[in-house]
């Protein structure tokens, strides 16, 4: 096997980088830091060397060891499950809640970020056999394929890059106005809200947006009532919110205005500021369980007109 | 798991006697507005529901 280790170290290497490429520590603090983190980082380490041994495995004729790789990838569906029932779990203990599209949309994530580093080794380690079969030295061929795993690693990167709203729409600030006990933003109602006090909080505290979606796509995509529940959270998250548990009447609600499709969303933060608003919203990535496409069919684009 | 009655009127305060009829739910009568918007509070906060009014001079607290 050590005749191989030429291919195995830089593609192991390669493939590392390119999982901690993915995992970022940022504002959602998810993956946690750093029990979190260093689990993944771990199992990253895995999906590497999987990949990366594969074909010195298969030119040796220990065809058993392919079979590794199908254990490699039940072995990432569980990540799926366990991210999924560890946001679950902590489900109840958010104040604005992420809700189960979202969920399921980050557990999808990390499933797909461990076969990303499996790939990244599998492509070094082909690349460096390859080249080194044709007949180029072995500096040489380790070189192209550290250089073509950067590429790639990067084109993972790329390729899995979400869309956030603010690519899909335009976010507006909006005026917040009561009619009666109702709760309106630009004349769409959103609740009824019965306590004068509260009432009060919101004329007073209050910011709202209105997104505006591009074209048909994002219209569709708007109404998913998971990606809403996305914003509600991030906007929540980020600009951090003037609520407990107690006080229901200041939870985020995003809702629909039924003319037009767009969205409208109140909420009472910390720190009133609706440029920070329009911010988060715009951040909130769009979900690919949300995702429609009704403009790439044609009854879709006809309806448009 | 959060187990609950959830999306059901828990409870309804109202100045005036003559709109509540039905002993299903609580009614809770409050001689003036501002007894009423205390009441409604009160109960807000104990059953972790939200204050809705009906303009008609009754409140209702529905947990959502």
């Amino acid at each position: 096997m050590l005749n191989y280790s030429y291919i195995i170290i830089p593609s192991i290497m390669l493939g590392i980088l390119s999982r901690m490429s993915m995992l970022r520590v940022d504002h959602r603090q998810y993956p946690s830091y750093p029990q979190g983190v260093f689990s993944h980082l771990t199992l990253g380490i895995v999906a590497a060397g999987l990949g990366s041994v594969a074909l010195p495995a298969l030119w040796e004729k220990e065809y058993a060891a392919v079979t590794f790789l199908a254990l490699a990838a039940q072995q990432f569906r569980d990540v799926r499950n366990l991210e999924r029932q560890s946001l679950d779990n902590i489900e109840p203990t958010e104040l604005v809640a992420r809700g189960t599209a979202y969920i399921e949309d980050i557990a999808k994530a990390f499933e797909a970020r461990n076969y990303m580093t499996m790939l990244t080794s599998l492509i070094v380690s082909i690349v460096i056999f390859l080249l080194f079969k044709i007949g180029i030295s072995r500096t040489q061929s380790v070189v192209i394929g550290v250089i073509i795993g950067f590429i790639s690693i990067y084109y993972f990167n790329k390729a899995i890059a979400r869309q956030t709203i603010g690519d899909i729409a335009d976010v507006v600030p909006a005026k917040i106005k009561f009619k009666g006990p109702l709760l309106t933003i630009n004349d769409v109602v959103i609740m009824n809200v019965g306590l004068k006090e509260s009432r009060k909080i919101y004329e007073e505290k209050g910011i709202a947006v209105e997104i505006i979606p591009h074209d048909e796509n994002g219209i569709a995509t708007l109404a998913n009532l998971g990606q809403r529940q996305a914003i509600q959270h991030n906007a929540a998250a980020l600009l951090g919110i003037r609520k407990d548990v107690d006080e229901p009447d200041f939870t985020p609600i995003a809702r629909r205005d039924p003319e037009t499709g767009n969205i409208v969303m109140a909420i009472v933060p910390m720190e009133p500021d609706i440029e920070c608003l329009i911010e988060a919203v715009k951040r909130t990535v769009v979900l690919e369980s949300a995702k429609r496409k009704p403009l790439d069919s044609k009854a879709g684009r006809k309806a448009a007109d | 798991m959060d187990v609950g009655i959830k999306e059901a009127i828990l409870a309804v305060v109202t100045i005036r006697k003559d709109i509540v009829c039905g002993e299903n739910i609580p009614v809770f009568y409050a001689k003036d507005e501002e007894e009423r918007e205390k009441i409604a509070l009160l109960l807000s906060k104990i059953t972790l529901g939200m204050v809705h009014d009906l303009e008609n001079g009754a409140y209702v607290i529905v947990r959502h």
